[in-house]
């Protein structure tokens, strides 16, 4: 195991130098489709060994590692470092210049004489993390091979930096294999600042002045989280005196609990949450393959697998309550804002820190139930959220906008796009799709520990059925679309949106087997007790999921022979469609409109109060850890 | 074999009494009014005649969505008796009513559209309620399943005196009754044009009927969880909510949406929350 383990780390990161020197686009095209093959493969590989083998723990028998990462972060911490100073960003330099100094000093001076027994593992947890890097992961950078030539196309005033942009594509998976693969907390902070470092130089990639600016605000709050990354290393260091991840989980709680709240405030930051979750709202402007991959499938999931890994720790205290707060006020708010917007990659957005503060709630909570939720929950977001954003992405190339009004009639003028995107949707919000199971799960965990705080998930939830619904309502409508806008989506554009189609249904129909094979022998190694949902439950989501498989196959050739009429327009209509007879009896557009409730959850009003109250909650959060 | 047979007598049985409650409504209604009213079987006419007219449609596919609303309202009410997950219930109800809703915005017409819109605030409205309603009953009764929740024996009404008031002001709007009727009013009485079902016609606009009466059965079994250790008594309770809605509706007119929103959530807020927040300091 631990060869393919290593593979997944060392090989993304080879492939990317491939990628990057190759001169040639098709060649490109080619090793980036064959370097993502290879990497599923391993991928699911390494994820069926693991259900044989269990957890495994590799030895560190490498002492070079240990200097080469710790080269790779003073090189890293230097280019941040020119960056920041060629921007004239005080913060980015700042905040850098006191982790590398505080590294430096824990690795000469204070920390030298800590040994990491197992620098390496992968458990079932860590497996379903490959899984959704090594098959999510790679489907996205094979849209990205479509979709950036038309991304190129359509800004033909911007320099063609592909190359480098694959090159930071498979750098970032290769972090993120380090990320969920690192026993040793000085390997996995310097995956996760690889992960900053590509989020930063992905969102800035159109080096557009927005770019720039939104790319360095999300460097210095991912950096802020680094900050407390590195606070958590020198507690661990100076006074606990491991650097292994599975050890914390055998000193006691009280005496770890320190270190994890700091590590999982990294988390807040990385996962977005309020207050620090605008980083992600801004990081909207890079190319959507980036936003699908990095803002909402995998690198923000690093944040809350961060939490997640540690809430068996957090669980019971007063720390992980505060840290659920922060993820249900989060879940509310966002939800709420996100009926307001317009812009579908922002709702994507708000969408995305929602969910993910659904996960930070679970991992506060911190029992087996709630992390059963947790890790469904990262599951099924993952696919559908990142299926729905490569839709946008896509429609936004044809339909040059981003706004969900200008996709009235999607149904009809780009009918497969449209029936992806509504599978998508359904898998974000509808029984007997994946969230829904998950959301079913969180409910189940809260009612037995706190239900005030399931209150907060059934108002945030019902926010979201009206925001999805809604936008599901403005593509089936359609008062005379065009047709046959969809004929030039590249090939692997639809083989990664149809990949991802099937494993939203496939991953809701597998679900008992994940929760059996892999997540609940995580929980039985951690809490010594095991939860599932009921077979019969099962067995009746599994009868709704084949009823609505039927739907799309009926209304592919339903009502052939209806009469079909002009809709009614209280007696006023005109022979061309689509208008109606205005009083000076001329014909004149109608057009329909979706309801903003702008009076009432307009973001203007309620991002302050989140603001307000997530901060104060982080103020909390600070005085338990020093008054402890 | 029990649930099968629960199951047979739930699909035979719940249109009949549904049907016949319509047309009790109806004849209450009217005699609120000081008219004398349809016969009691006349809701069973109607869908009849409804049966036999054409089915005229905007697009095609618009009558499907239909289809699936009555079929997963069934379903929902099969679960429900016979002894599902609360929740799960819950769930799909919320499925088959995006079911509907997705219809009318695919017939593509302004009327229905506005329909649609309202329909879904209405749903934002009433489904905190459900799910509070759903956690109560687990807190009082330890699970989540209706047949354990029915046999708990516990007076559920006496620890859930806010939520059975959060869930009495959310009925309206399930009902479709004045003062909370915005997508679609289930009497002629104030209703521009019939709203959400505005593109619906002839036997399809029957299948919507037929949904309404097993939609009111499962909401009227919702209540009967209140009593799990008097049937009887729950049941006469049900009798006075029932006439209570319908001399609600006809005192109240409709209100806006934003009034009902706002109101919704704020009782779901106050009586709903208030009462889990109770309950679980008492625990």
């Amino acid at each position: 195991m631990l060869s393919e383990v290593s593979f997944l780390i060392v090989f993304p990161a080879l492939a990317a130098v491939g990628i990057y020197l190759c001169p040639q686009d098709a060649l490109r095209h080619w090793l980036v489709k064959i370097a993502s093959a290879v990497i599923g493969v391993v991928s699911v590989i390494c994820a069926f060994g693991v259900i044989k083998d269990g957890g495994l723990y590799f030895p560190a028998h490498t002492l070079w590692a240990d200097k080469l990462i710790f080269a790779l972060e003073a090189l890293l911490s230097l280019y941040l470092i020119i960056q920041g100073i060629k921007h004239k960003r005080p913060l980015v330099v700042g905040l850098v210049l006191f982790q590398i100094l505080t590294m430096i000093f824990l690795e000469f001076f204070s920390g030298h004489h800590i040994e990491a027994q197992h620098n390496l593992f992968i458990d079932k947890f860590s497996a379903i993390m490959t899984l959704i890097i090594g098959i999510i992961g790679t489907l996205i950078c094979i849209f990205a091979i479509g979709y950036m030539k038309d991304f190129q196309h359509h800004h033909r005033d911007q320099p063609d930096r592909r190359p480098f942009f694959f090159l930071l594509l498979f750098v970032f998976l290769s972090a993120m294999f380090g990320v969920v693969f690192a026993n040793n907390l000085i390997w996995l902070y310097f995956f996760w600042e690889v992960t900053t470092a590509c989020s930063f130089l992905l969102i800035g990639y159109t080096r557009t002045e927005e770019a720039t600016r939104n790319a360095f605000r999300a460097l210095e709050v991912n950096l802020l989280g680094g900050l407390g990354f590195v606070m958590a290393l020198y507690i661990l260091i100076c006074s606990i005196g491991t650097i292994e991840m599975d050890k914390l989980f055998v000193i006691s709680k009280f005496a770890a609990l320190a270190p994890v709240a700091l590590l999982s405030i990294a988390g807040l930051t990385k996962a977005a949450q309020l207050p620090f979750c605008d980083w992600l709202l801004g990081a909207m402007v890079a190319p959507t393959p980036v936003s699908a991959l990095l803002h909402s499938s995998t690198m923000v999931k690093a944040g809350v697998y961060l939490v997640l890994r540690f809430s068996s720790i957090l669980q019971g205290s007063y720390m992980g309550l505060v840290i659920a707060l922060i993820g249900g006020v989060t879940f509310l708010i966002t939800s709420l804002i996100a009926i307001t917007e317009n812009n579908a990659k922002r709702v994507l957005a708000y969408s995305t820190i929602a969910n993910l503060g659904l996960v930070i709630l679970c991992a506060g909570i911190g029992t087996a139930q709630a992390v059963w939720a947790g890790i469904l929950l990262i599951i099924f977001h993952a696919v559908a959220k990142g299926l729905l954003f490569l839709c946008v992405g896509s429609v936004e190339h044809r339909k040059h906008s981003r706004e969900i009004e200008m996709m009235e009639g999607l149904i009809t003028s780009m009918p497969t796009m449209a029936t992806l995107m509504l599978i998508g949707m359904a898998g974000m919000f509808l029984a007997p799709f994946g969230m829904l199971i998950s959301k079913w799960a969180v409910l189940k965990a809260l009612v037995d520990v706190s239900p005030l705080l399931a209150v907060l998930v059934a108002f945030g939830g019902a926010a979201n059925l009206f925001f999805w619904v809604k936008w599901m309502g403005k593509l089936l409508l359609a008062i005379n679309p065009p047709t046959g806008e969809e004929k030039n989506v590249s090939g692997e554009e639809f083989f990664s949106l149809g990949a991802l189609a099937v494993l939203t249904v496939v991953a809701c129909a597998l679900f008992p087997c994940i929760s059996t094979y892999y997540i609940e022998p995580y929980l039985l190694g951690h809490y010594g007790l095991s939860v599932s949902m009921s077979s019969g439950n099962m067995t009746i989501m599994l009868i709704m999921l084949g009823l609505i498989l039927l739907f799309p196959l009926i209304s592919i050739n339903f009502d052939r022979s209806t009469k079909r009429v002009a809709p009614y327009l209280g007696g006023a209509n005109t022979d061309t469609i689509g208008t109606f007879k205005g009083s000076l009896n001329n014909s004149r557009p109608y057009a329909m409109q979706n309801y903003m409730l702008e009076e009432f959850f307009a973001e203007k009003k309620l991002y302050p109060w989140g603001l307000r109250i997530s901060c104060f909650l982080l103020i909390v959060m600070f005085a338990l850890l020093l008054f402890k | 074999m029990n649930t099968l047979l629960i199951f047979i007598a739930y699909v035979v049985l719940a249109p009949i009494t549904g049907g016949l409650l319509t047309g009790l409504d109806r004849i209450i209604t009217a005699r609120m009014q000081s008219r004398i009213g349809p016969p009691i079987l006349q809701p069973f006419y109607d869908v009849g005649k409804l049966f036999s007219k054409e089915n005229l449609v905007v697009r095609k596919a618009q009558n499907l969505f239909i289809i699936f609303h009555l079929l997963f309202l069934i379903l929902t009410g099969a679960l429900f008796f016979c002894g599902g997950d609360l929740l799960l219930v819950v769930f799909a109800f919320a499925l088959a009513g995006v079911f509907f809703i997705l219809g009318a915005y695919r017939t593509s017409s302004p009327y229905a559209y506005i329909g649609a819109e309202r329909e879904l605030i209405q749903m934002m409205a009433y489904e905190p309620m459900l799910i509070i309603t759903a956690i109560g009953m687990y807190m009082t009764a330890h699970s989540f399943n209706v047949f354990d929740i029915m046999s708990s024996g516990k007076p559920l009404l006496l620890q859930l005196p806010g939520i059975f008031i959060g869930f009495l002001f959310i009925l309206p709007i399930k009902m479709r009754k004045s003062p909370f009727d915005l997508s679609m009013s289930h009497h002629a009485h104030q209703e521009l044009v019939k709203g959400i079902t505005t593109e619906f016609s002839g036997p399809t606009l029957a299948l919507l009927e037929i949904a309404h009466w097993f939609e009111l059965i499962l909401i009227l079994g919702i209540i009967l969880l209140f009593f799990p250790n008097n049937i009887w008594l729950g049941l006469l309770v049900e009798c006075a909510v029932f006439f209570l809605i319908v001399l609600v509706d006809n005192t109240f007119a409709r209100l806006r949406w934003q009034t009902v929103l706002k109101a919704a959530w704020a009782a779901t807020y106050i009586f709903g929350m208030g009462n889990i927040a109770i309950l679980s300091f008492l625990k």
